[in-house]
């Protein structure tokens, strides 16, 4: 009896200090989630921007004939851009791109064409190297605060593959949507050969201007569309990386909930074991006195 | 007179918006001023140039450091995008000359040194920008 007690005693300890973490853990990820949101708002203005100058060169020149524009007869390769976390504790977060990763992949293969993986954080990157997969290109250590000159980086590797004769004729992004605070959802997106995305819907009789361009239009092109691949990715790290704290916050916030419910079980159970005993040891004690009496009473 | 609704913008954040008179910047193709009813052009900034905006009236001119990027005119509508920007009133001048110092060093010291030259070149335009004398 007073072994199983002690036990619960322990569980009880070791619960509230799991409870404690949990706890932390969830106000830290929702203080993020705001400045995350932050970010986002901030870099939306240069966004709006850049796809507006792209529409603009796009609907004035009327063939553009840039190789990141011009789709491949027969693409063999393209290339999967998966955008991932560095640090767990984030509920299924991960697990729900690399599904959608991974769908993708069978869906690209079933059109005969391969897919290479470019993994952005830690757990994607561990994903692949776990099963041996070939990665294209890996980055860690800036999921949770991107800036500008990492999704550089990789727009530079992942534009240098698809202008390379033998490399990559196709770029997906596959990461997570920042909805809102409760809604989270797992995108893939196109983004070389480009399709321009408008990031507000624009109403059909908008004339756009006619621009002159300097030096000209393909000189302007030529440096522009980096730019805009650069600013989709930058987007798409920072949606992820709000997409994240979300994440992190909900799972933190279930797991402290369930701690709590287990230390109330826990709770229950030991007040119920302590209630025994001390009734059981009353019954000794009465049992004990009454054979005494009876015994006395026998003498006399 | 119409005005320019000017926005300088860079990847992380908005730098500046509001309204102006005149707008200068420089382009590969050399510096443009643009004032109200300009026709809509798209032009490729250089690396390490002078923002200048003409805002009219009491308030002086707002100068900016500005390191690549476009600028893009519509409708009386300006647009910088630059992908570093920093206005002149926000420059450290005494942390920037110590960069030049070292970027400069190291173009002395190697000429094909492209990264340090361009360093040099941002450097010169952000001081250039705090209205020092380079």
């Amino acid at each position: 009896m007073g072994a199983q007690l002690r036990l619960l005693r322990r569980r009880i300890k070791s619960v509230k200090s799991t409870a404690k973490i949990t706890r932390a853990q969830e106000l830290i990820a929702s203080s993020k989630i705001m400045k995350a949101q932050a970010r986002m708002q901030a870099a939306l203005p240069y966004e709006r921007e850049i796809t507006r100058a792209v529409s603009g060169v796009v609907s004035n020149t009327a063939s553009v004939d840039h190789p990141l524009t011009v789709e491949k007869d027969q693409p063999t390769r393209a290339g999967v851009l998966i955008i991932t976390s560095d640090g767990g504790f984030c509920g299924g977060f991960n697990a729900n791109v690399l599904r959608e990763a991974e769908a993708l992949k069978g869906l690209l293969e079933g059109r005969g064409i391969t897919a290479v993986p470019y993994v952005a954080g830690t757990k994607g990157v561990t994903w692949h190297s776990f099963r041996s997969r070939e990665m294209g290109g890996r980055w860690t250590g800036f999921s949770r605060q991107p800036s500008y000159r990492d999704a550089k980086e990789i727009a530079e590797t992942l534009i240098e593959s698809f202008k390379a004769e033998d490399g990559i004729d196709e770029i997906h992004i596959v990461s997570t949507e920042f909805v809102s605070m409760l809604t989270q959802t797992v995108v893939v997106k196109r983004i070389l050969p480009l399709e321009v995305v408008e990031t507000e819907a624009e109403t059909e009789d908008a004339i756009l201007p006619y621009f002159e361009f300097e030096p000209t239009a393909e000189a302007v092109l030529e440096s522009l569309l980096p730019r805009y691949v650069e600013s989709r990715i930058f987007t798409a790290l920072l949606q992820s990386a709000a997409s994240e704290e979300a994440a992190r916050r909900r799972a933190m916030k279930s797991a402290t909930d369930n701690a709590n419910e287990l230390i109330k079980t826990f709770t229950q159970q030991m007040n119920q074991v302590r209630q025994a005993e001390i009734t059981q040891e009353i019954s000794e004690i009465v049992g004990g006195a009454n054979a005494l009496a009876d015994a006395a009473a026998g003498k006399e | 007179m119409a005005k320019l609704r000017v926005g300088v913008v860079s990847p992380e954040r908005e730098i500046w918006s509001g309204e102006a008179d005149m707008v200068i910047a420089k382009t590969v193709d050399g510096e443009i001023g643009i004032m109200p009813s300009h026709a809509p052009v798209l032009g490729v900034l250089v690396e390490g140039g002078v923002l200048r905006v003409k805002r009219g009236g009491d308030e002086g001119d707002l100068v900016a450091a500005v390191h690549g990027g476009f600028i893009s005119v519509a409708d009386n509508e300006v647009s910088v995008l630059a992908e570093q920007a920093e206005l002149g009133s926000e420059v450290d001048v005494a942390a920037t000359r110590d960069a030049l110092q070292r970027a400069q060093a190291s173009v002395d010291a190697d000429a094909e040194d492209a990264e340090a030259a361009l360093e040099a070149k941002r450097a010169k335009a952000r001081l250039r920008a705090a209205g020092e004398e380079v």
